[in-house]
């Protein structure tokens, strides 16, 4: 099969809230990093995927409003993924590997100040069963912890060092909103949110953009010398009721990763992968998906974390960014992981640059506690 | 947000109707009329479906048969204590308990309340028994909360 790679890459510094910038105008801000990155301009781009959200955008069909800014008024095709930016990047894969359009111009964004997160996530659920009760993202992932940590014994240790981790880790990231020198006791003695979710364990809520460029290989070879290449894609989705799943385990991103695996010739990621950007939106979601990426067994994310592997000094770093327990822009990022992972591939990651890259993970999720899930692998080589 | 720039504090509320359907109503039905709490029973897999549903969302191929009436007991898989406020979406004020519940004699169970305990007493495993609220009105806080047994 044919390859396509990332071109061009663009991100927006993760913000509390953005308040000189309307959603659309910060889009802008990315994508035109990402020409600018590409040496490309507007006409240059074959089409166009977006990923956002109706909800927290605020308005009916959310991609409406930024055709201005993606340069596809009156000419382009566009069309969106009302999901996470890693899925955007797959379909504007597959528009690549179509040959119709041989580049693609994947934008995402979400200003998560102008919404409420806890009544937008309380949607998700079922009206029926489940929105009653209260729950919401945070709630919802404070039940998936708990099940994690009573099943395989995650400790909330082994859960505050990947916050340690990753905002340490955001230091290195200009464009990470919440970089800290956190020690464990810290996390562990932060405010009780839902428990055993504590202030340090969750995520932000922000507001950012991300832009990503693909090119079809002919293409590719003539935009940029240093084309990183999608080499593998894959993903899956769980069951949506929290009691028909086993919230200790990530079987649909085992079976996503395992997809973009087989098809990037990975036969052990632990080995032949280098870094890894996850969506770590709680703490404990970092162990989880390194165990779901095949980094280590089931119910051995908390051994991988004492390891120190996947630290930025170990074999297997994983979110050298910070990930998103330090900044999450909700549909957005995803794509913030693509991007990432592309910068670490090309070596330009500056003062996050995990030493010879080769091959990286960049993954994604949607819907609560981990229920779909995006995995990409990049690497120099095709 | 910063005082400097102008912002627009608005609301969108908007209505909705969802349809419980055949299934979802006899169960809202039957919780409202008779505190009784209905799964459906797979045919093929013999799995039993809760929150009940039309199909198997296992074999996929034909829909479920049969009522099966459950003791309303079960028993906690995971619990949280919500200790943040969000009056628009939480039924009763935090902090308080929601679980995974897993009901005797299905394959699935709820999430829901956990009510009439000492917060931090609750445990995984606990045996839990569904309380029905006085006043039920077809919906699932028909059922106040599972309580500790």
């Amino acid at each position: 099969m044919k390859k396509v790679a990332i071109v061009g890459v663009g991100q927006t510094k993760q913000e509390a809230s953005k308040p000189h910038q309307s959603f659309a105008e910060m889009l802008y801000e990315a994508v035109k990093a990402a020409l600018n990155d590409a040496n490309m301009w507007f006409d240059d781009i074959g089409n166009v995927v977006s990923a956002s959200s109706d909800f927290w955008d605020g308005r009916t069909i959310s991609n409406m409003a930024i055709q201005d800014v993606t340069g596809t008024t009156y000419k382009k095709t566009e069309s969106k993924v009302a999901s996470d930016g890693t899925y955007a990047t797959v379909y504007g894969m597959m528009r690549t590997l179509s040959e119709y359009y041989d580049t693609t111009l994947v934008a995402a964004h979400c200003k998560g100040s102008e919404g409420n997160t806890r009544i937008i996530t309380n949607a998700i659920f079922d009206p029926l069963y489940q929105r009653a009760i209260g729950l919401d993202a945070i709630s919802g992932a404070a039940l998936q912890a708990r099940r994690y940590m009573t099943k395989y014994g995650i400790t909330e240790e082994q859960m505050a060092k990947v916050s340690v981790k990753n905002h340490g880790n955001a230091r290195n990231n200009p464009y990470a909103q919440l970089p800290m020198d956190l020690k464990i006791d810290d996390v562990l003695n932060s405010r009780m949110i839902s428990d055993p979710l504590k202030l340090y364990d969750c995520s932000p809520i922000s507001d950012g953009a991300a832009a990503v460029i693909l090119a079809s290989e002919d293409k590719a070879k003539e935009i940029t010398d240093n084309p990183v290449w999608i080499r593998g894609a894959g993903y899956s989705i769980d069951a949506f009721y929290l009691t028909d799943r086993d919230l200790a385990e990530c079987d649909s991103l085992r079976a996503a990763a395992s997809m973009a695996y087989r098809m990037a010739g990975i036969t052990d990621p632990g080995r032949q992968i280098d870094v890894a950007e996850v969506y770590d939106s709680f703490s404990y979601q970092e162990l989880m998906w390194t165990e779901g990426l095949g980094f280590c067994k089931p119910g051995e994310g908390g051994k991988l974390i004492d390891s120190g592997r996947t630290q930025m000094d170990g074999d297997l770093p994983v979110n050298p960014s910070g990930g998103v327990i330090s900044a999450h822009t909700v549909t957005t990022a995803g794509l913030v992981r693509v991007v990432e992972a592309a910068l670490q591939v090309r070596g330009e990651a500056d003062k996050r640059q995990v030493p010879d890259v080769n091959t990286a993970v960049a993954h994604g999720t949607s819907g609560y506690c981990g229920q779909g899930n995006c995995v990409i692998v990049l690497g120099r080589e095709k | 947000m910063s005082d400097e720039y102008v912002t627009l504090s608005t609301k969108l509320a908007m209505p909705y109707r969802y349809v419980a359907g055949v299934i979802g109503s006899k169960f809202f039905t039957e919780l409202r009329d008779n505190k009784k709490i209905l799964a459906r029973r797979c045919p093929e897999c013999k799995r039993v479906i809760m929150p009940p549903r039309e199909y198997c969302p296992k074999c996929f191929s034909v829909k479920t048969d049969e009522w099966v009436e459950l003791s309303g007991e079960g028993s906690i898989e995971s619990f949280t204590i919500i200790r943040y406020t969000e009056p628009k979406i939480q039924p009763v004020e935090p902090p308080y308990a929601v679980g995974v519940i897993k009901l005797d004699g299905t394959d699935g169970g709820l999430t829901h309340i956990i009510g009439d305990v000492d917060l931090d007493k609750i445990e995984v495993g606990m045996r839990v028994k569904a309380v029905f609220s006085d006043e039920r009105r077809g919906n699932i806080l028909d059922i106040g909360y599972f309580k500790p047994i």
